[in-house]
């Protein structure tokens, strides 16, 4: 058993972090998740594990310095919230085009524009339709507990180097802000100089021995047909992690009769109204996609075989259920219920929302 | 002295650097950014550095700068390479970072990466070509482009009621803490690209001792934007940029 500890979602991330061997974070305060850096800068990482933090003139300038550590091999990071993570998409697309290991925390409020400082789940399309320009994918992890922002740091970076792709926790204020109970992970040893050239000197820049030709890191290719090529291999390994990295919790499904598929804080929110749900007689389950690329499709293909209807709760207008229309090819019924711009929705909400959209609409 | 005698190895009075591969450049016929290379190229060669340097390039003409040189390079997104190489510096602070950047890149859109930068005294070397113009995007204006100049996008002649005035980055990058040697060179003579090449080794040797940002202009032409030959350009930078942008070390600590 590890350490156990009542703590914050933001506060754990960097928690996280210290103890996975992540080489640096760069951030700029953005409520509300200023507490990531706060907590680093408290810890003073660099005295005990090495680890360097760097608080950045912009967002701009945090995500170019992933870049740049992630292009010399580094486990580096960054996070921000919704307007921030705006900010980096350029950032972004460069790791993605120049294949770079990396983690980026987005703990999301409400928008468009300033917005609100509450908890939203209104950036889901940005997460993982790519954000940036350019044929691209994130791997987003949407983590509902406080306990998941500590195991999906590592998880997170061991999938963006297993990958070589930008990895997105996708989060919200819920979640950042809360506190919980959680199993802090063992620490693990940075890697070494020594590892990161035996491991990755065919294309980290660790700067050019004589007995290699010299790395370039670099999204930039002037030649079209080169450029095509370039960007099929990244379809292919999309494909691979569609294939192999779904990841997704059933509760309750097995004779369930209707759907909520739900991720984040609205899963936890769901849990409940399924609960209440069935304290009615109502059969119904809930599915929690764990991971939103790659987007928990063959499941719900097969839960739609089963159900006759699915609510799809987001704290957004409705950008998941489109994914959910999707992966069950509208076969079944298949309706949003809402709340957004800070807004949260009760239990009994979603209660309502199902019995009218889809029970009622059957 | 017969041919024989000439091509005899004691007889070698100057090869091409060892650091610079046998690519061929892309930059226009006159272009100095090619004799800058041949500087950078040569000091990393002398000092021994090779193996310890990481070059971080830009968007604009020097985009493909990792083509030319045997180094490990980082090409940034534009503007971005201060703190690309930030990060560079953190993580590997025994190592020899540079950035390479145009007026475009690092006085307009990464005006905020260099200064804040520069203003931490992160432990970098940073190259900057100051042509007056856009380059690779075709000849457009920039901040630094002279009063009256006539661009692509400044057609009659830059009007500083409409576009503001020409930036002198190196001055306000002067006044930081964090920069310990600024200096303003250029590269249309011999004796000029010595003393850029004294500037460019003291700067990399200023990077080894760990003394904060050094930073070196290059005041530079751009025969295409300009629609001037070589030789003409060269007269009118000597003409018109040098009285604006005053060649000479603006600080050394």
């Amino acid at each position: 058993m590890g350490e156990l500890r009542l703590m914050k979602g933001n506060e754990v991330i960097a928690e996280a972090a210290i103890r996975c061997g992540c080489d640096g974070y760069f951030g700029y305060p953005i409520t509300p998740q200023s507490e990531v850096m706060e907590t680093l800068m408290a810890r003073k990482p660099w005295e005990e594990t090495g680890m360097i933090v760097v608080q950045a003139e912009s967002e701009i300038a945090a995500i170019n310095m992933v870049y740049g550590g992630a292009g010399a091999g580094k486990k580096v990071m960054t996070s921000s919230s919704s307007p921030g993570i705006s900010l980096k998409q350029e950032g972004l697309t460069y790791i993605a085009g120049a294949e770079l290991p990396c983690l980026v925390v987005n703990v999301v409020r409400g928008g468009p524009g300033l917005g609100t400082i509450q908890p939203s789940q209104s950036d889901y399309f940005q997460a993982v339709k790519g954000g940036g320009h350019g044929d691209y994918k994130l791997i987003v992890l949407a983590p509902n507990s406080v306990q998941e922002m500590n195991d999906f740091v590592d998880l997170g970076f061991e999938l963006a180097f297993k990958y070589r792709n930008p990895v997105m926790i996708l989060s919200d204020g819920v979640i950042g802000q809360m506190m919980e109970k959680v199993e802090l992970s063992e620490y693990k040893p940075r890697m070494t100089d020594e590892y990161i050239v035996e491991k990755y000197g065919s294309w980290a820049t660790t700067g050019k021995p004589k007995t290699r030709e010299r790395n370039i890191v670099t999204s930039l290719e002037l030649d079209p047909a080169r450029q095509e090529k370039f960007n099929q291999k990244l379809q292919k390994k999309y494909a691979e992690i569609r294939e192999k990295e779904a990841r997704f919790e059933n509760f309750k499904t097995e004779d369930a009769e209707y759907l909520i598929v739900a991720y984040g804080s609205s899963s936890r929110i769901s849990k409940k109204s399924v609960e209440l749900l069935r304290e009615k007689g109502i059969k119904v389950g809930l599915l929690r996609p764990i991971t939103l690329f790659p987007f928990p499709e063959k499941e719900l293909l097969r839960l739609s075989k089963q159900v006759k209807g699915i609510l799809s709760v987001e704290m957004s207008a409705g950008q998941m259920v489109e994914d959910v229309k999707l992966a069950v090819n509208c076969s079944i019924p298949v309706e949003h219920y809402g709340r957004f711009g800070g807004m949260i929705p009760s239990p009994d909400d979603i209660v309502t929302a199902l019995e009218q959209q889809i029970i009622g609409g059957k | 002295m017969d041919v024989k005698d000439i091509i005899k190895p004691e007889n070698l009075v100057y090869k091409k650097s060892s650091v610079l591969t046998d690519n061929v450049m892309h930059f226009c016929p006159g272009c100095t950014h090619g004799v800058v290379h041949k500087v950078v190229a040569e000091v990393i060669e002398e000092m021994g550095i090779q193996e310890k340097t990481i070059g971080v390039s830009p968007v604009g003409c020097a985009v493909l700068a990792y083509n030319y040189l045997h180094i490990d390079w980082q090409e940034a997104a534009h503007g971005r390479a201060p703190a690309v190489a930030t990060a560079l510096n953190r993580l590997y602070p025994e190592k020899y970072i540079f950035t390479y950047q145009g007026d475009g890149d690092l006085a307009s859109i990464g005006a905020a990466e260099i200064i804040h930068a520069s203003n931490r005294g992160e432990n970098i070397t940073v190259i900057f070509i100051n042509n007056a113009i856009y380059g690779m995007t075709g000849g457009q204006m920039a901040p630094t482009t002279l009063e009256g100049m006539v661009t692509s996008t400044s057609p009659y002649g830059r009007d500083v009621k409409l576009a503001g005035y020409p930036l002198k980055i190196t001055e306000l990058i002067a006044q930081l803490p964090g920069a310990c040697y600024v200096t303003r060179e250029s590269a249309e003579t011999a004796p000029a690209v010595r003393k850029l090449k004294k500037a460019v080794q003291k700067a990399f040797e200023n990077t080894g001792k760990k003394k904060g940002t050094s930073f070196i202009e290059v005041v530079s032409t751009c025969n295409s934007g300009w629609k001037l030959s070589p030789v003409d350009s060269n007269k009118w930078m000597k003409e018109n940029m040098f009285p604006f942008y005053p060649l000479g070390t603006l600080k050394d600590e």
